[in-house]
């Protein structure tokens, strides 16, 4: 079993929700989809949605919500 | 009431303006920053700078706290709002004047009132300005919202009474899409402003946005004529000018008159702007909203009055009458501004932070560039992206559109993409130079005439 790990392609700040009452869209040990959304992240006051780019299982964030987070940096990692 | 020191609450190119201003007048000034601000321009500039919290901006330049706190630490006689963060919140305009100092601005009430749409919206009806067709304030229900249509026609824009600057809008074509639009509207207006309430008005297809400046000592106000801000997309101004070229004299004497009639009607104090909507075709302008702070194009009016009104309302806030009477106040020449934003216009504006890599700015005769870049910058992506205006004068608008190409070719900024190939685009355009343009038109133009050649054109001119 590999590690996938999935990169902010922006510098920002992160999101694990689409706003701020409702329910993450991933939480720690969740199975994705490869276009499923993991994220938003806000760069000059516009949102751009992270998708997991892989299937597999047991999502974990390094990346705590409304973070900062640099371009490239790892956000979160996925069981293959 | 003494002024000889400013706290700027604010960042980028006004806290800029702002301190450059100060400086002119002798006053020291206080720049606060948040840790992903150290390196800006304004921190560099101004006399002494105070770290205010992290980078999101409800944790520093939001917070109203830690703002009062710096500048009783920094012991300043007034605080500067700018545009945008704090400058239309009237508890912070209150916190401040509680703290013993001075909001370089309007009363906390008086934004309060004109930053309710609803509660200005009357106002403008008391002062005899005249108003979009749409409900009597706050519509309550859909029922009632349904009865308002019958009047208007459709279609009509739902509102929130606590949006602005083109925030918190929908517009809906049809009874059904009215139908399902409007709980949706008053949940979103609940969840982004606190507030639900909503109001309805006519949509006016092919206006243009005109808007006029007024200044107010309490007593007096004067105008300084009108702004031409049509050239918008999705509702954020992309490019200004002064004067509103086509508007016919009489038009212009009754728009400028009718913003001092709502200005005196509330005893205004400070820079502000009263937004209109105005249809060619009928040569009928409709008041939409009162923006109680200095606005981003605020330079092109400066540059056709020759007032400097930063300067104009740090001499208000320390309690001297206004400096100009209106019968000194003239129109010279034409002014236009183009918002040089961190966004590449070829990838669907994607913005763009990074590091600044070559900065050359074009210098001349009528030409002004407020900016907060400098060569090695780097551009956080916690803020807007706005990097600077270009702002171009000229004896008339044919020989200011020459000078602006010009310019625009000069101004190089490399490190990160730029709006500039979309302004040498427009400034290349027949349609533009005619000055045929409305609302909607920019949006249009970047689908049909920009993305066939991606501005290309242009860049080769």
């Amino acid at each position: 079993m590999s590690k996938h790990e999935i990169r902010s392609p922006l510098p920002g700040t992160f999101y694990r929700s689409s706003a701020p009452d409702v329910p993450p869209f991933k939480t720690d040990g969740d199975t994705v989809s490869s276009n499923d959304a993991i994220g938003l992240i806000e760069v000059m006051k516009t949102f751009q949605e992270i998708q997991a780019g892989v299937a597999g299982g047991s999502i974990r964030f390094l990346v705590d919500n409304e973070e900062p987070v640099m371009a490239g940096q790892v956000i979160a990692e996925v069981d293959q | 009431m003494k002024l000889r020191s400013v706290l700027v609450a604010n960042r980028g190119e006004i806290a800029v303006r702002i301190i450059r201003a100060a400086k002119a007048l002798g006053i020291r000034t206080v720049q606060v920053y948040s840790a992903a601000d150290a390196d800006m321009l304004a921190v560099k500039l101004a006399d002494e700078a105070i770290e205010i919290g992290p980078p999101a901006p409800k944790k520093s330049y939001l917070d109203i706290a830690a703002v009062i706190s710096a500048a009783k630490r920094a012991d300043v006689d007034a605080v500067h709002p700018g545009y945008g963060f704090l400058s239309e919140n009237g508890d912070f305009a209150d916190a401040v004047v509680a703290a013993g100092l001075i909001f370089i601005g309007p009363s906390g009430d008086a934004i309060r009132l004109l930053g309710d749409k609803v509660a200005a919206r009357a106002v403008a009806e008391k002062a005899g300005v005249p108003t979009v067709p749409g409900s009597d304030g706050r519509i309550s229900s859909l029922a009632d919202a349904l009865e308002v249509t019958k009047r208007t026609g459709f279609p009509v824009m739902i509102k929130a009474a606590a949006g602005g600057g083109g925030r918190g809008i929908r517009i809906v074509n049809t009874a059904a899409e009215l139908e399902t639009q409007f709980p949706q509207a008053s949940a979103e207006a609940l969840a982004s402003f606190g507030d639900g309430g909503l109001y309805l008005e006519k949509v006016i297809t092919r206006a243009r946005h005109v808007e006029v400046q007024i200044l107010g000592d309490g007593k007096n106000v004067v105008h300084c004529f009108e702004r031409e801000c049509s050239l918008q997309r999705r509702r954020q101004k992309v490019w200004e000018e002064a004067p509103s070229f086509l508007l016919p004299p009489e038009v212009r004497q009754k728009l400028c008159d009718s913003a001092v009639a709502l200005a005196r009607s509330v005893g205004y104090r400070g820079a502000g702007t009263v937004e209109y909507l105005y249809d060619d075709e009928t040569r009928q302008f409709y008041f939409i909203e009162v923006n109680t702070r200095i606005q981003v194009e605020h330079p092109v009016t400066e540059m056709i009055t020759g007032i400097d009104l930063v300067e104009e309302m740090f001499r208000i806030a320390a309690g001297a009458s206004l400096s100009v009477r209106q019968a000194d106040i003239a129109v010279k020449g034409h002014a236009i501004e183009c918002r040089i934003n961190a966004e590449d216009p070829r990838r669907g504006f994607m913005p763009a932070p990074g590091r600044i890599e070559r900065l050359a700015v074009p210098e001349g005769k009528g030409i002004r560039f407020d900016t907060m870049l400098y060569g090695g910058y780097v551009i956080p992506p916690f803020y807007d992206s706005l990097l600077g205006k270009l702002i171009v004068w000229g004896e008339d608008r044919p020989a200011c559109l020459v000078r602006l190409s010009q310019a625009l070719e000069q101004l190089k900024i490399e490190g990160v993409p730029t709006t500039v190939p979309l302004h040498r685009a427009l400034a290349a355009d027949p349609q533009i130079a005619k000055g045929a343009f409305h609302t909607r038109f920019l949006e249009t133009w970047l689908e049909t005439e920009f993305a066939a050649d991606g501005g290309r054109a242009a860049e080769v001119a």
